[in-house]
């Protein structure tokens, strides 16, 4: 059980670590001041639940590993995001798109979380699910504004959500460890998030005037560690190479 | 050796002079982060309380109360974070409404939004980001007198 435990903490802290990452990227970049806040504060949010998720992840493992331990100190293999999140930022289209298939799953996943059986967990996730809300209203209204915005930045979004639409299919594959979390009422089984997942998406695409690619092909091996992207090594390699190459640095 | 340990209620009315490192008009007691004093053995417990998870303003407040109530004499303070049931704005005190307010900021609303722009009182208003300078706090403007202003956001 606590390795299906320590498995499920590490799919949500390396979610918010990896996409929280993803979108500090952004930080003195963005195309608008206001976008530019909006995205590091976004980030701020992810990264403050990442502290909770792999905290907890290190206490249930048992082997005096911290949260930053795991964030700095494992490597890709290891790592258990969904292939979404380490996805290059592309533009700032591709960015609001990434966010919005993410948070639309993101507040999907918690508010199931809140009723877990493990009160850390229900802790957790009631606290985030308060900040989700906002990056997902953000997300969703932006997606809705460039799609349904000139024929260049419909054009854009369009070609995001062709890119990042089958990457988005894998949060609904269970697992052994899904099964196991699911049936004792700590967790939710992912596969049971699908329709209400799909509803969502559709109805802020058909908001945004743009079309769901067809067919149902998802890339897959992220949430399991057994196949990421190329990218997530780039990323790691960026993000982890000051405790690399200064083991135990501190501020 | 007696140690002496002063009241609870003596240690509240010291916190409600630490003010929040960001928006300083305000105590972290009125701002209803602090959940519990108490002592343990000759040990003070603080437990705090994050406002949003990431941020960075919680570490500082740690250190504030700590050094704040080693001013006044306490030698041991433990400080402990609780983040179950969250913090909601609906813990921000009366009085630190009104600070907020006086300062500039528009205090949370249940309807999402601020009620009147805090310089001229006016009533339209627009929002410019539902993020602003603190990950507290969105950004607004007065219709009016087209003054911008932050917005403390309900969570």
């Amino acid at each position: 059980m606590n390795a299906a435990l320590f498995e499920f903490l590490c799919r949500m802290g390396d979610n918010t670590l990896v996409l929280g990452h993803r979108v500090s990227e952004w930080c003195g970049h963005a195309p608008v001041l206001e976008e530019d806040i909006a995205l590091a504060n976004t980030a701020l949010d992810l990264i403050g639940q990442t502290q909770m998720w792999l905290g907890l992840a290190g206490e249930v493992e048992g082997q005096g590993r911290s949260a930053d331990d795991l964030a700095y100190l494992r490597d890709a293999w290891d790592f258990r995001c969904l292939l979404l999140v380490e996805q290059p930022n592309g533009d700032f289209g591709q960015t609001i798109m990434r966010q919005f298939l993410f948070d639309a799953l993101h507040e999907l996943q918690l508010n199931e979380l809140r009723a877990s059986k493990d009160d850390r967990i229900a802790g957790i996730a009631e606290k985030s699910a308060k900040e989700v809300a906002y990056h997902l209203e953000r997300s969703s209204e932006t997606v809705i504004a460039l799609g349904d915005g000139t024929e260049e930045s419909h054009r854009r979004m369009q070609a995001a959500l062709d890119v990042l639409w089958p990457y988005a299919g894998e949060a609904f594959l269970d697992d052994e460890s899904d099964r196991a979390l699911a049936e004792t009422g700590i967790a939710v089984l992912p596969s049971t998030l699908g329709a209400a997942y799909g509803a969502r998406v559709r109805e802020v695409m058909a908001e945004a005037t743009l079309q769901l690619p067809e067919g149902t092909f998802a890339h897959s091996g992220g949430r399991t560690g057994a196949r990421h992207s190329e990218h997530l090594g780039h990323m790691l390699a960026q993000m982890q190479w000051l405790q690399r190459a200064y083991p135990g640095a501190v501020w | 050796m007696v140690v002496t340990r002063p009241s609870v209620t003596d240690v509240w009315a010291w916190l409600e002079d630490v003010p929040d490192p960001e928006i300083p008009v305000i105590s972290v007691v009125e701002l209803g982060i602090v959940r519990d004093v108490e002592w343990d053995d000759d040990t003070l417990n603080v437990t705090v309380t994050p406002t949003y998870s990431g941020c960075p303003a919680t570490r500082v407040i740690s250190i504030d109360i700590e050094t704040a109530l080693r001013d006044r004499g306490v030698q041991s303070v433990r400080l402990k974070t609780q983040i179950a049931p969250p913090w909601t704005t609906d813990w921000i005190s009366e009085a630190g409404r009104r600070k907020l307010k006086d300062y500039g900021i528009a205090p949370p609303q249940e309807a999402g939004g601020p009620e009147a722009c805090p310089r001229c009182g006016a009533t339209t208003l627009s929002r410019i980001s539902q993020f602003g300078s603190t990950p507290c706090k969105a950004l607004w403007r007065c219709d009016t007198c087209l003054e911008p202003f932050d917005y403390f956001k309900c969570i």
